[in-house]
């Protein structure tokens, strides 16, 4: 299969302080790591893709690790994950899905074994093209405080014959969280789901 | 702290390929934000002296920021840029008081030189407003391969009251550059020009 081609990286991180209510004692922080890098089934049909996803592992461990430092280096305080690819207007939706597997593993290993499915979207656009990255807490889908998105895209991928790949991952809950359902502190941690 | 910050936010970009060309060392830039609140909004103030005094923090807080992001010592940058986007209930010249009268100088402290203007750029918009910050070498403005610009945007960024304030550093100049020019190791760096 062929080598990973990597064009360019975006790291973003954003810190919030408050939206307008009573800001927390410790702002959110939100990181998004982003790749650009060469779709190597663009321009024609390609019936056989899948042994891509495993050329794609490393990738993952490297964004995953890059965005655990990013957010101070203690996989502990990671509470919130997401995930998503941008596929350039010469490949199709189905070269993002070779992200699922390489991303989503790559974070559940390094945050200790994550219980939740990581949340995701994909689409297929030009250059400058945004995707709003869903985000849900990392054990356990229902907690209703962690349901999130962080926009992110670069002004200048993806090319015709390129894939954006992106992860992110949060701190806490959104800002003035206050809508009720699951609390993070009520998690059992046994599905995945609550 | 003067400025009343919702939201910080660091946007760091490694470009690794360019048209199947490694580029060696990668170019790198970062851009650090700030989402204020805009203490002038809704009304006509004629001394802007508090927007000026949030720059001169401003200057120092975000070029920190933009350096930590890039893991250089400060006075290895290369290149720099600021712009300011102000939500639509504000004046341009909001922008204009941040940015221009004491911004800078704690720029160039941080540094610990920048003989040449910092180029800057600003708008009236808003929220996901594009701001394109304009990038040049910070000794010498006339050193053609740092001429650059770098484009940051925050989805929620203005608000209608708010301010969103840019600095970019780089630790390089564009990939690949090749359109001749005065070169940085050509630069004499006492004017600000060449």
């Amino acid at each position: 299969m062929p080598e990973v081609e990597v064009r360019k990286k975006l790291m973003i991180i954003e810190e919030i302080y408050h939206e307008g209510g009573p800001a927390p004692t410790h702002p959110l922080r939100r990181s998004a790591a982003l790749a650009v890098i060469h779709n190597p089934f663009a321009g024609h049909y390609v019936e056989d893709i899948a042994g891509f996803m495993e050329d794609l592992k490393p990738l993952g461990l490297e964004m995953a690790a890059s965005l655990i430092a990013a957010l101070g280096g203690n996989r502990k305080t990671v509470e919130g994950f997401g995930k998503g690819a941008i596929v350039g207007s010469a490949g199709e939706l189905e070269h993002g899905a070779l992200w699922h597997v390489p991303g989503g593993y790559a974070m559940r290993q390094l945050l200790g074994d994550a219980k939740a499915i990581v949340a995701s979207t994909k689409k297929v656009g030009g250059p400058g093209t945004r995707l709003d990255v869903p985000i849900t807490h990392i054990n356990a889908s229902y907690v209703r405080s962690h349901f999130d998105a962080m926009e992110v895209g670069i002004g200048d991928a993806p090319c015709a014959g390129e894939i954006v790949l992106a992860l992110v991952m949060t701190t806490g809950p959104r800002v003035h969280a206050r809508v009720g359902g699951l609390k993070a502190s009520e998690i059992k941690g046994e599905d995945g789901l609550r | 702290m003067k400025a009343r910050i919702r939201k910080l936010a660091t946007f760091l970009e490694e470009t690794q390929n360019e048209m199947g060309r490694f580029v060696n060392p990668p170019s790198r830039r970062a851009a650090a934000v700030a989402v204020i609140e805009n203490p002038c909004a809704g009304k006509y103030v004629e001394d802007l002296s508090e927007l000026m005094a949030i720059g001169e923090e401003l200057g120092e807080l975000l070029t920190q920021r933009a350096v930590a992001a890039l893991g250089i010592s400060a006075p290895t940058a290369e290149s720099y840029g600021k712009a300011a986007a102000v939500g639509e209930n504000g004046e341009i010249e909001h922008a204009a008081a941040i940015l221009h009268p004491k911004l800078g100088t704690p720029v160039r402290k941080v540094l610990g030189k920048g003989a040449a203007l910092i180029p800057s750029s600003k708008k009236r918009g808003g929220m996901g407003v594009v701001l394109d910050i304009p990038l040049g070498h910070k000794d010498a403005a006339y050193v053609r391969s740092h001429f650059d610009g770098m484009e940051v945007r925050i989805n929620d960024a203005p608000r209608a009251n708010e301010i969103m304030v840019a600095i970019a550093i780089t630790d390089s100049g564009r990939p690949l550059a090749r359109v001749g020019g005065l070169t940085k190791d050509q630069m004499k760096g006492e004017d600000g020009l060449r």
